[in-house]
């Protein structure tokens, strides 16, 4: 149980890690499309939370060009990338690169999901303990006599 | 003048809300009876100022009155009077005013109840709201004063200050900056009120948690007196969102209408933990349990709903460094941990007289469900609560600026949503109490094989292969089955019964509980926001080129043709359009004229996106005008998306607030189970249960 929690959390850890898209080389004028691919994984660091792609203010038309030209050049995907990372810092990427503190960003919610479900499950095995004394349950709403004998119905049909 | 009244009466509603919370907590702690009538007048009092005062605000606002600083920086002479109405929560001092407003109307309708039930708790419930109102006032009134007015020095420097400072003469600007364009839309009208009502509910119920945690209620009492104040709570958070989700979807132009912005989140958070509340109380009132967790939820609600008027208000998410300089940030920091380290040592002094007064008895039964719900949402809430402030901790630590985008969320949630999904299923057919695996089988074998035919249908059609998607639908097929199934055999038992026509059983049935119907009718919301929710997310499809008037895009099955485009000013909205007009086309049939804009506003050297849209029940085709030549006929560019189910969102959304109205609707008679509670603990009183 505790194994197949870890390996699940690891999993989902690796699954949160940006993946490498393969690089292709370009081959005359790279179209908007092409240029969008890569442009709507990036941000800019003026305009907060408006991917590359859609952002309409002079300065992201301006990068977008940047990338157009770099495709032209050849430049692989991942070279574009790494290209405004030096200029502009990590913050222009969808999400932090797995490294340093930033691992943290991907440990941190499994980590605390699997160790809620730990605890929910710890809290239900101790509730299952039989009692001596249990209270009834409350259904719906059994003064109306009506609803009281649908709930009956139900049950039976149930 | 006005701006000197409406501070005046700011600042006497401060005073006023601090002397309520003090007589209300020294009243009910000496038992005296008089201080804590004093203290309920008290807080009745501070509707009408603060409204006095938001009505000074409006009268600044529809003036142009520019020399007050927040007039000048909200509004603009060629704004309409309902936008200049509507610049109250357009800006931060405001908004703070606005938030102050709504605080204060809730927090009368509490102190209007019949104050000879829950004698014991009401005071405490003055001396939170007052708390809380005197907070944000005090952030108006030493902070963000929304009355405070320009000068001029005689070196010729601005200032801004409330009464004139010696050797300076009034600053009256001809015109204002305006309001932000992208709020000028009606559903932006709308959204932060809506939110602003989400957020300011649930202080109610977390009025009542504290009332019960101070004078050691243990019982059920705080719940069932606030279940509906929970209630309305949800629905103007979920109002909120859905607006706001519209809004982005229609004015921003990015095609889509959601995208864990951190504003965004800010307000999902008290959603999430307030959506598993609603759930938890339920396993409180049936069986007795969970008192312990839905007190840690309700306060953990409270803190978000302060912490995501902080966040928005701070200008913490632009950076630290602006939250360190920001006057007010500090202060919401402050307030937040304070009342949340004085909430918790409520809870544990309490911690031994709240214990259960059951215990589990299957890990299938209904209670047991919940319990992985609440699981799951908290999951949700964590990876977001997380994911907005990593941001700053990295900043703050590394001095690094990180982004944490859409794929991070979506990554991370997208599991726990399936769960959610696949509970929402199981869960309605599954027990209280006692209740085993075999009877579940039972239930769940019929609506579990008959949702495989959608998946099945998708595959062998050839219409979806994605994996993920095709789990998605099934999910969704199962739930919407499963829900229905519930409608369909509670109505035909009350038919066969009563001989009623079915859909008058049906009307009936869900009349004589609307709780329960109410909530499956949002259930059935979600199910259709799920089927548009993946229909986007996943064969969301975009293309994006330059064409010369008379070519074509395709896409998703449309043919896309420019035809023209003209600019022009206006010279009264102070804005630049460019217009351009596309025809679309299906099959070679001609479908219409579709009209993308772009918007620039000189004063806020603003662009705006407006999007042309050609919806369907099955699609819409999302043009935008990205860019134009000198001579447009030689070309402009055009970014097209095709978002399918897209309106699956804004139906299941209809849907989810018409359930959420139904089971939040006032009950004509006494709620029996609440009696019986009350008698159970010896507490019952007469009269009405619910607020």
């Amino acid at each position: 149980m505790k194994r197949a929690a870890l390996l699940t959390g690891l999993l989902l850890v690796l699954l949160s890690v940006p993946s490498v898209a393969p690089a292709f080389a370009q081959e005359g004028e790279p179209t908007d499309d092409q240029v969008n691919a890569i442009a709507k994984q990036l941000y800019c660091p003026v305009c907060e939370n408006i991917p590359l792609d859609v952002c309409p203010t002079q300065a992201c038309v301006q990068w977008r060009e940047t990338i157009r030209q770099m495709l032209t050049e050849g430049r692989t995907e991942e070279e574009i990338r790494q290209h405004f990372v030096e200029q502009y810092g990590a913050r222009v990427l969808a999400t932090p690169p797995a490294s340093g503190l930033n691992w943290l960003v991907y440990v941190i919610p499994p980590l605390a999901f699997f160790g809620g479900a730990f605890i929910l499950v710890r809290a239900l095995r101790a509730w299952r303990r039989p009692a001596a004394a249990q209270m009834p349950v409350a259904p719906d709403t059994p003064d109306d006599p009506y609803m009281a004998r649908l709930e009956e119905e139900l049950k039976r049909r149930g | 003048m006005i701006a000197n009244v409406g501070y005046f009466v700011l600042v006497m509603t401060f005073l006023l809300a601090l002397y309520g919370a003090g007589a209300a907590a020294y009243g009910a702690l000496r038992q005296r009876p008089a201080l804590v009538e004093s203290g309920r007048r008290a807080m009745l009092l501070t509707f009408p100022l603060i409204t006095l005062s938001a009505l000074a605000i409006i009268a600044l606002l529809l003036g142009g009155e520019y020399q007050v600083e927040y007039v000048a920086s909200v509004t603009s002479n060629s704004m309409e009077p309902y936008l200049r109405v509507t610049a109250l929560w357009g800006g931060q001092a405001g908004s703070l005013v606005f938030w102050s407003w709504l605080m204060s109307a809730f927090a009368s309708a509490v102190g209007l109840r019949r104050w000879s039930r829950d004698r014991e708790l009401l005071p405490w419930v003055v001396v939170v709201t007052m708390v809380t109102l005197a907070f944000f006032l005090a952030m108006v009134v030493f902070f963000e004063n929304p009355f405070a007015r320009l000068w001029l020095t005689n070196d010729g420097q601005q200032v801004t200050a409330m009464f004139q400072p010696g050797g300076t003469v009034p600053l009256v600007p001809a015109d204002g900056q305006g309001l932000n364009p992208l709020l000028r839309h009606p559903g932006m009208v709308i959204h932060p009120p809506m939110l602003y009502l989400g957020f300011v509910s649930f202080v109610v119920p977390y009025a009542f948690a504290i009332g019960a945690l101070v004078t050691g209620r243990t019982d059920d009492r705080w719940i069932r007196v606030t279940r509906r104040w929970t209630l309305v709570a949800w629905l103007f958070l979920s109002l909120g969102l859905i607006l706001g989700g519209r809004w982005a979807y229609d004015v921003l132009g990015w095609g889509g209408y959601w995208g864990w912005d951190p504003v965004e989140i800010a307000a999902f958070m008290p959603w999430l933990s307030g959506t598993a509340l609603l759930h938890s109380v339920m396993i409180q009132e049936k069986r007795g349990m969970l008192k312990h967790w839905n007190m840690v939820l309700i306060i953990v609600t409270y803190a978000l709903v302060i912490f995501g008027t902080f966040l928005t208000r701070s200008g913490v998410l632009s950076s630290v460094h602006a939250f360190a300089q920001s006057a007010i940030g500090p202060m919401f920091f402050a307030f937040i941990g304070l009342t949340f380290v004085v909430s918790l040592s409520l809870l544990i002094r309490r911690w031994e007289a709240l214990k259960g007064e059951n215990q589990l008895n299957s890990m299938f039964s209904r209670e047991a469900l919940f319990l992985l719900n609440n699981l799951l949402f908290i999951g949700i809430l964590v990876v977001c609560f997380w994911g907005v402030i990593f941001p700053l901790i990295s900043e703050l630590f590394t001095g690094q600026k990180v982004t944490v985008g859409p794929p991070f969320y979506e990554r991370a949630t997208g599991p726990l949503w399936a769960g959610l999904l696949l509970l929402m299923g199981v869960a309605p057919l599954s027990a209280w109490g006692s209740a085993s695996l075999r009877a579940l089988g039972r239930a769940i074998w019929l609506p579990l094989a008959v949702s495989l035919f959608l998946p099945a249908y998708l595959v062998l059609s050839g219409t979806v292969t994605h994996w993920a998607a095709l789990l998605g639908f099934w999910l969704a097929a199962f739930v919407g089955l499963v829900t229905l199934y519930e409608f369909w055999r509670g109505a035909l038992a009350r038919h066969r019964r009563a001989g009623e026509s079915l859909p008058l059983a049906l009307w009936r049935l869900a009349g004589r509980n609307r709780r329960r119907y109410g909530g499956y009718v949002i259930h059935l919301g979600v199910v259709l926001m799920a089927f548009g929710i993946i229909g986007i997310e996943l064969f969301q499809t975009e293309t994006q080129g330059t064409l010369r008037q008379g070519e074509q895009l395709t896409l998703g099955g449309y043919v896309v043709t420019y035809d023209n485009l003209r600019q022009w000013d206006s010279i009264e909205e102070g804005v630049n359009i460019t217009r351009a007009e596309v025809s679309v086309y299906r099959d070679g049939k001609f479908l219409g004229l579709l009209a993308p804009r772009r918007d620039y506003y000189y004063v806020a050297q603003q662009p705006m996106t407006i999007p042309g849209v050609r919806s369907s029940p099955q699609d819409d085709l999302y043009v935008l005008l990205v860019g134009w030549e000198a001579d447009p006929a030689a070309g402009a560019t055009f970014k097209i998306y095709h978002n399918p189910l897209v309106n699956f969102v804004w139906a299941g959304g209809l849907v989810f607030i018409l359930g959420t109205l139904v089971a939040a609707w006032p009950d004509r008679e006494p709620e029996p189970a609440g009696q019986r509670a009350a008698a159970r603990a010896g507490t019952l009183r007469p009269g009405r249960e619910a607020v």
